[in-house]
């Protein structure tokens, strides 16, 4: 290779503490962002678009708890209800969730955990984030014009007959899709591409190895929801007749196709998080991550299995008895690679030296939280007692346990993981922790009472409900109400960590492995002045750090695993 | 004790599936708080006991345990297994009906449910089945999505618009239990509540052949009305009090002057009265949805006469 026949010389590069310029200051005034090519810019930028919506559907969830107060009406009617937890749904699913972890955390940390000057396609990048803003708006028209009042999943023929603004709606979440695409394919091509010498399949960051899975599901799954969406929006504005028994169409077709899309997203928004977990448990474990290629292949077959298990919503459908014994069948291996994942977890934290900051108790909050969220899984998988469960409480109750006690407690670890990295400040300790303890509780005091409303038999998405729920129902109110002060006060520590002065964050305030930590906070406008050289696994923790800083000079980023060959003498020892 | 925990969480076993899915959801359950429990102490033993000591731990490099990691594939996919062929076995007995099942039809509407028995009677919002033997529903919808569940006997089924769809159940013994609507269908998704009442045999037989007389009795066409304003569903969202349900309260309704949301106004007579009760659609009254059914070929010119004197009758 043209490279190799070059001089290159291996050496450690020391990191700059308190930098003077890095990417914040590269460039200035508001075009210097819309316009940005840079991945941290755009990941930044994404980062506040979903903090946004995560606002808006939080508020949205705490109108619903609150009118659900009594059992009849308690400020509001069916209708606005109705709309309103539609929108919760749907914003928290297409608006923050699913961007969540990948597009805002994943974009600024991929290429950096990679050693990469940028993704591989700076401008697609951008376009992503520009396609994701355009859905956004015109779901804010929909909001605007009337609202919908489907819940998020469109379900026809209630959706193509209702008449309120589904067609904007689902052709805004047609077009986010695009953006989920065009992100995935740029991952894809990025991790392939663009790892820093040395950087073999084996030493990939197991964050990166979530996210590989994870864009292979958006890359197949997405194009399907946006045909389905597609499909929809013909019937209801030209009349073709797919879906709806009125036109010779088949509503149960509908179920199949959302699903065919929904449940593989199930895993787009979870996978990424368990990325974050092994980041955060391993760092502050200070061990070798256990289990290594079991978490990252686990990861892909969780990708796999859930493409073949949609039908698991479908159970009391009307789907054939043999589909309906089949996807339940499948369904229960999507619980072993799980299972592997926390065990593995656990096990790295074994002999460890284990340090409770801030990201470590929201990652061991999430291992309680997802293992309910799993567990109820099995439960809601097994067939004779899922036709009890099925449309009940039990079943938002579980996948709150899934999506926020799993991917919002990962994202949390995730935020407070990187902030430093992010914002080259850190925040105040002593009251993350305390918001951290207010969050789980007030989780728990929500959710764990719509489990028992479900079991009882309690339905979901009802304005109005039987007075036997009623204390249930005020229990997890109650709990919204604590949720919401937890929120508020990570909010507000984390607005004056930005302000205040001498809270500097040093370059690797953890003492973690990965390439991230090995170069300045905030990092460099091209995250590194040099070209990283990778020698061992990221969660090499008895290696001296000095080895995880080598790389060598020039910054043109394209240096790629063949270019450079480890030193004999070094490679041996790796 | 685990009799008493699920007396809490679970409704009262009614059904003959009932005791068998519960106890499946027991097991589930145990099994699950079992591994979690091993887990939450697991992590709280390792946080406090390798707690970290000083900035410079060195910690052992364990990389894999082939034995380890084999048992923790192999247990839960041994307890899954199990999980999976005992819920199966289950949902294949609620799937095969004996065939000496009891049938009712079953339509959806939004928002109310129909039952039509083998002799012609029909109820709105109220089954009666007979008491420990098994029951047959054959259901469709008439417009929408619905979803018929009984928590009491741990049965749920879609109802779809254009095929029809079975469920059935036996009762162990003569009670009342409350019917949901589980699959969201509109405004008024959460008042499309029904009660089922299980009979003893006997009692069932007198029961539906009173019901037979009094729909072949010729009554006066008030009477006839309000009995149509029940059995047709439409109290599930016209109040006879002046309140608002669903839809614009019947009470006063006659001779009344209606705004429209097309900004037309109208007085309810006679004509106007049929045309909304055939095409409910055609003119909306401010301040409610597009969202009654057609009652166009469900109902008599002579039954929307008896509604239409009914409502005549409320002034």
């Amino acid at each position: 290779m043209a490279a190799a026949s070059k001089d290159l010389k291996i050496r450690e590069f020391p990191v700059e503490e308190n930098p003077t310029e890095h990417y914040l200051n590269a460039g200035k005034g508001l075009k210097s962002w819309l316009f940005t090519v840079d991945h941290k810019r755009i990941g930044l930028m994404y980062l506040a678009s979903i903090i946004l919506f995560f606002f808006v559907g939080g508020m949205l969830a705490l109108a619903l708890r609150i009118e659900l107060w009594e059992p009849a009406r308690t400020f509001m009617d069916a209708d606005t209800y109705n709309r309103v937890f539609t929108l919760h749904g749907a914003i928290m699913v297409f608006l923050f969730i699913i961007p969540s972890i990948p597009a805002a955390l994943g974009n600024f940390f991929l290429p950096m955990m990679l050693g990469a000057k940028d993704v591989a396609f700076p401008r697609l990048n951008l376009l992503s984030f520009w396609i994701y803003s355009i859905g956004a708006l015109f779901t804010l028209y929909s909001i605007a014009y009337g609202g919908v009042d489907t819940g998020w999943t469109f379900y026809t023929p209630y959706s193509t007959s209702t008449g309120t603004a589904v067609i904007s709606m689902t052709l805004g979440v047609f077009i986010m899709g695009f953006s989920s695409i065009l992100t995935g394919i740029n991952f894809i091509v990025t991790i392939h591409k663009m790892r820093a010498p040395g950087q073999t399949w084996g030493k990939l960051p197991l964050f990166l190895w979530s996210l590989y899975a994870t864009s292979i599901i958006q890359v197949l799954a997405t194009p399907n929801l946006a045909i389905t969406f597609l499909l929809l929006i013909l019937e209801s504005t030209l009349g073709v007749g797919i879906f709806d028994p009125a036109l010779g169409g088949d509503p149960v077709l509908y179920q199949h196709f959302f699903w065919f899309y929904s449940h593989p997203a199930v895993y787009i928004m979870i996978v990424p998080a368990f990325g974050i977990i092994s980041e955060v448990i391993s760092t502050f474990s200070k061990k070798t991550i256990f289990g290594y290629w079991l978490i990252a292949l686990s990861s892909l077959a969780i990708a796999f299995i859930g493409f073949l298990v949609w039908g698991h919503h479908m159970f009391v459908s009307g789907q054939s008895e043999l589909s309906t014994v089949i996807f339940s069948f499948l369904t229960f291996f999507v619980g072993i690679p799980t299972g592997i994942k926390i065990l593995n977890w656990i096990a790295t934290m074994y002999k460890g030296s284990i340090d409770l900051k801030t990201p470590m108790i929201y990652a061991l909050m999430f291992l309680f939280l997802f293992s309910i969220g799993g567990f109820t899984g099995i439960m809601l998988g097994a067939l004779s007692v899922n036709v009890h469960l099925h449309d009940t409480y039990y079943v938002v109750a579980h996948f709150h346990y899934v999506m926020m006690g799993g991917t919002v407690f990962a994202f949390l670890a995730g935020i407070h993981y990187w902030w430093p990295k992010m914002t080259g400040k850190m925040y105040n300790e002593l009251w993350a922790k305390i918001a951290s303890v207010i969050l789980f509780i007030g989780f728990n005091v929500t959710f764990l009472p719509q489990f028992v409303m479900g079991s009882q038999g309690m339905p979901r998405r009802y304005y109005s409900y039987i007075e036997q729920f009623q204390t249930l129902h005020q229990t997890s109110t109650v709990g919204s109400w604590i949720l919401g002060v937890g929120f508020i006060i990570v909010g507000i520590y984390l607005a004056i960590s930005l302000f205040s002065k001498n809270n500097r964050a040093s370059s690797n305030p953890w003492g973690a492995r990965a390439l991230e930590w090995m170069t300045t906070s905030p990092p460099a406008h091209h995250n590194f002045n040099h070209t990283p050289v990778v020698l061992h696994n990221p969660y090499d923790f008895h290696k001296p750090i000095s080895e995880f800083r080598l790389g060598i000079d020039g910054s043109d980023g394209h240096h790629s695993s063949e270019d450079v060959s480890t030193p004999k003498e070094v490679g041996d020892k790796v | 004790m685990l009799e008493t925990i699920n007396r809490y969480i679970l409704p009262q076993v009614s059904s003959t599936f009932a005791a068998d899915v519960d106890a499946l959801f027991t097991f589930i359950n145990v099994t699950s708080v079992i591994i979690l429990l091993g887990i939450t102490v697991a992590i709280f033993y390792f946080s406090i006991k390798y707690r970290r000591k000083s900035e410079d731990d060195v910690t052992p490099v364990i990389r894999f345990n082939t034995m380890l990691e084999v048992t923790w594939i192999t247990i839960p996919l041994i307890l899954v297994l199990i999980v999976f062929a005992w819920g199966f076995r289950g949902y294949i007995d609620m799937r095969t009906p004996p065939g000496n099942a009891y049938e009712v039809y079953v339509t959806a509407n939004s928002f109310f449910w129909q039952f039509t028995y083998p002799n012609g009677v029909q109820t709105t919002d109220e089954l009666y089945v007979p008491a420990g033997r098994p029951v047959k529903l054959i259901m469709q919808s008439r417009d929408v999505i619905h979803s018929f569940f009984v928590p009491d006997f741990r049965i749920k089924q879609d109802v779809l618009p254009g095929r029809y769809t079975t469920l059935w159940f036996e009762t162990l013994t003569s009670g009342e239990h409350v019917i949901f609507c589980t699959e969201y269908c509109g405004t008024g998704h959460s008042a499309m509540d029904g009660m089922v009442y299980a009979l003893e045999p006997d009692e069932f037989n007198a029961w539906l052949n009173e019901q037979k007389e009094l729909s072949e009795r010729e009554l006066p066409l008030a009477e006839l009305g309000r009995n149509l304003y029940t059995s047709q569903g439409c109290a599930g969202c016209h109040s006879l009090d002046g309140s608002v349900v669903i839809g614009p309260t019947f009470q006063g309704l006659y001779g009344a002057e209606r705004q429209f949301t097309d900004g037309t106004s109208r007085v309810a007579d006679e004509e106007y009265l049929r045309e909304s009760i055939k095409y409910p659609g055609r003119v909306i009254n401010v301040g409610f949805n597009n969202i009654m059914p057609s009652y166009e070929g469900q109902l008599s010119d002579d039954q929307i006469t008896a509604i239409i004197e009914f409502i005549k009758e409320l002034e």
